[in-house]
């Protein structure tokens, strides 16, 4: 530990700083611009440096990490290419709100715009995909910027932060204060809601007929799924959750009705269509959620409640706004609650659009799909496990077949649909919670996207599941192709090209499994489960070209929601 | 809608980018836009007059007031208000014009700023629509070059403090 005041280098107070804010794990990747933190970083003791192989896995890492713990992720990477390599990343985490700070190495003060090597104008690059980035251009600024950064990264609605470091800044020293208080007078969050507005949110749910909770991301994000449980059950709402969502509400409590919205359940978003009070709980009204605007929940009064200011009647106008943190709220609102509604009748309606068009595949022709693997999964993990995908099909199918208990369990780029998140956020969460079992689900296109994390997964001897779901198609935009592309199957068949997975997992000296025997998946399985000190591939061959319903087309109504297959002579 | 746009800032690196890219990020053009100090040293104003609907705009004065770097953002639009702009209007002098551009320039209470045997550049500060009317009058002998500051303005009436704080409740 330095003490305050003394004389540092920039990279000595780079890791001070890192000390104060308790960090833990830098998932990193070295260059020439960032040389001399990696000196220093040698003879740390108090985080863990974490290589990885390509920076963009370095910030989905990152972003694992922050979301199966609730604490900031960090990143490090050279100038040029290795922060341009990260851009993916922090746009993904600025979709989702993930809380991520990203250090980019920088050319040297005087070189800066002068095309010199390695040099890119990151700060520019990555202004548009983060809450805020920096560039400092002075040693006396480090401390005090680092400090701001972990400051806005985390609080509000989170987001991610560049700091960027050119060279000179961290050769060069200065005294060491790390200041304990952040004044940023243009940056205020406002955590507590409007006290009479909640009272009035409060009367309308006491007295709605049809009532329903629509629970987002940020409800995980605040920490408030216990007062959510609480305030659900209490007044007998039914809950249905977003993608980023789930999780935040058991999925096994009769009170869930699963996620809504593109490829949500059938009864779900016909509760979406049919409540009178639709309270919306850190959620942001988006586009796979609504689907066409002017039809969307049209019968119901409206209750925003959203830390962001931004997000109340950007997509959807609201009655009632209430700015401010979930979970303040929502202890509020449930103090407020004098009487509560009789859901009785309603959850009966519910109950029977459930019985009316439940989730559904064909488990007789014994042949593999999807669906019954994630169920397989959710039942041998008890839906406690931390299950990360990727994106596509299975990522929809996880969502609709994975009952997720806990908060914090379902790792999903939602935002932005990034392929090639799953296995390098699995890493993250790995790291994160070493002692809950971590499962990787991806399809065989995205698996291919940040493959060289096999590396970093086997080498630091992570007991992650590594469970790709090969349909031999990239799957989801089959599926497009099928339903509204005139079946022109351009580009999506990988069936001739894929790698044999298991020798890839081999080739990274991963124990590797493949199967496409349903009657085999329980025992690969109980074999994977079972293993705690190192990582585990299996390859499921499922059905090529299954599709994934019951499905509302993009822009489309409730009205319009797919069942099922049109076309049957399409199956393979 | 025209919507004029206050916005005070950090007036630090980057912070104007950072307003200027919110523009082009959510599809708006910037008619006109212009920077300077205020009465606090660290403090910027950025006057930025665009064109949107009432909703959109409602939804994107938020979003500037988001920005870290952003103090205080107002959509001046429809409350009393001072709104000024400069130009500098440069234009040709036919043989014996020389009286009749003194004469427009006299009534727009006009500067002549520079002149030659060709040409004269006016001076004309005032709200837009007045630049507008003098720029008109001025094509008629031609016109050579014009530079307009973009508008500067103020709310009337009393001073509202810099505060502290942003508005940020809804
Ligand atoms: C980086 C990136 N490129 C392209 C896409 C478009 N995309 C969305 S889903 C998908 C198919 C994914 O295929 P696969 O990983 O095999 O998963 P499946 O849908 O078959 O389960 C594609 C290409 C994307 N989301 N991300
Ligand atoms: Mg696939």
């Amino acid at each position: 530990m330095k003490n305050s005041g003394q004389l540092l280098s920039g990279a000595d107070i780079f890791f001070e700083c890192l000390r104060q804010e308790k960090v833990e794990y830098i998932f990193g990747y070295p260059g020439g611009a960032v040389l001399k933190i990696y000196e220093h970083l040698f003879d740390v003791d108090f985080l863990k440096h974490i290589l990885v192989r390509h920076e963009q896995g370095a910030v989905h890492a990152a972003e694992g990490y922050a979301k199966a713990s609730g604490k900031v992720g960090v990143v490090l990477v050279t100038s040029g290419p290795g922060a341009t390599n990260t851009v993916t990343g922090i746009a993904d985490a600025y979709m989702d709100s993930i809380p991520i700070v990203v250090f980019t190495g920088q050319v040297s003060s005087h070189l800066i715009g002068n095309d010199a090597f390695q040099e890119a104008d990151i700060v520019g690059i990555t202004r548009p995909i983060t809450k805020h980035n920096f560039l400092v251009r002075n040693v006396k600024e480090l401390a005090p910027t680092i400090r701001k950064a972990f400051y806005i990264a985390a609080s509000g609605r989170p987001g991610p932060v560049v700091v960027d470091l050119p060279k000179d800044v961290i050769a060069a020293k200065c005294h060491f204060h790390y200041p304990e208080e952040v004044d940023l007078r243009g940056y205020k969050p406002t955590y507590k809601g409007h006290t009479n507005q909640i009272k009035k949110a409060a009367e309308i749910i006491a007295k709605a007929k049809r009532p329903l909770l629509y629970v987002g991301g940020g409800v995980i994000m605040s920490g408030s799924s216990e007062e959510l449980k609480i305030f659900a059950r209490e007044n007998k709402l039914p809950v249905t959750m977003t993608l980023q969502g789930l999780g935040a509400f058991p999925g096994s409590d009769e009170l869930s009705l699963g996620m809504l919205g593109m490829h949500g359940t059938y009864w779900a978003n016909r509760a979406v269509d049919s409540c009178d009070v639709l309270v919306s709980l850190g959620a942001r009204f988006d586009d796979r959620v609504t689907g066409k605007v002017d039809t969307f929940c049209t019968k119901a009064y409206k209750i925003h409640v959203d830390i962001d200011p931004t997000a109340i009647d950007k997509n959807v106008v609201v009655d009632l706004p209430i700015v401010g943190d979930v979970k303040h709220v929502l202890a509020e609102l449930a103090a407020e609650m004098n009487a509560k509604p009789d859901t009785s009748a309603w959850l009966a309606q519910i109950n029977e659009w459930r019985e009316e068009c439940p989730l559904s595949y064909d488990d007789k022709d014994g042949r593999l799909r999807t669906e019954f693997v994630i169920e397989r999964i959710c039942e041998k993990t008890n839906g406690d496990a931390v299950v990360v995908t990727d994106v596509g099909q299975h990522q929809m199918w996880t969502a609709q077949y994975y009952k997720y208990n806990t908060p914090r369990s379902n790792l999903t780029s939602g935002g932005l649909g990034t392929m090639g998140f799953s296995l390098p956020a699995s890493i993250g969460a790995a790291f994160a919670v070493p002692d809950r079992t971590v499962i990787s689900i991806s399809g065989d296109g995205g698996f291919q996207m940040n493959i060289q994390e096999l590396t970093t997964a086997a080498a630091n001897k992570l007991p992650i599941k590594i469970f790709i779901i090969n349909n031999s198609f990239l799957g989801m935009v089959r599926q497009w192709q099928e339903l509204f592309h005139q079946e022109k199957f351009s580009f999506t068949d990988l069936s001739a090209s894929n790698p044999d997975f298991v020798k890839v997992g081999e080739a990274f000296g991963i124990e590797s499994y493949t199967t496409s025997d349903p009657k085999e998946v329980d025992g690969l399985l109980e074999k994977a489960l079972a293993v705690k000190d190192r990582p585990v591939l299996v390859e499921f061959r499922v059905v090529k070209a299954d599709m994934v319903f019951p499905m509302i087309p993009s822009g489309a109504s409730i009205s319009d929601m797919m069942v099922k297959r049109l076309n049957p002579k399409r199956m393979l | 809608m025209k919507h004029t746009i206050s916005v005070l800032v950090e007036n630090h690196f980057g912070s104007f980018d950072r307003v200027a890219t919110m523009f082009s990020g959510k599809g708006f053009n910037i008619r006109s836009i212009s920077v300077g100090e205020t009465e606090i040293e660290e403090i910027s104003r950025m006057t930025i007059v665009t064109e949107g609907d009432d909703q959109i705009i409602d939804q994107f004065v938020k979003q500037l007031n988001r920005l870290i770097d952003t103090i205080k953002v107002v959509d001046l639009t429809g409350s009393p208000r001072v709104e000024r702009e400069l130009a500098l209007i440069k234009v040709t002098v036919p043989k014996g014009a020389m009286e009749e551009i003194k004469n427009i320039n006299d009534i727009f209470r006009g500067n002549i700023v520079d002149i030659t045997n060709k040409s004269m550049t006016v001076e004309v500060t005032g709200p837009p629509d007045k630049i507008d009317a003098a720029i008109n009058l001025l094509s008629a002998f031609g016109i050579k070059e014009i530079a307009r500051s973009g508008i500067v303005a103020l709310k009337r009436g009393e001073q509202v403090r810099i505060i502290k704080e942003k508005n940020l409740t809804t």
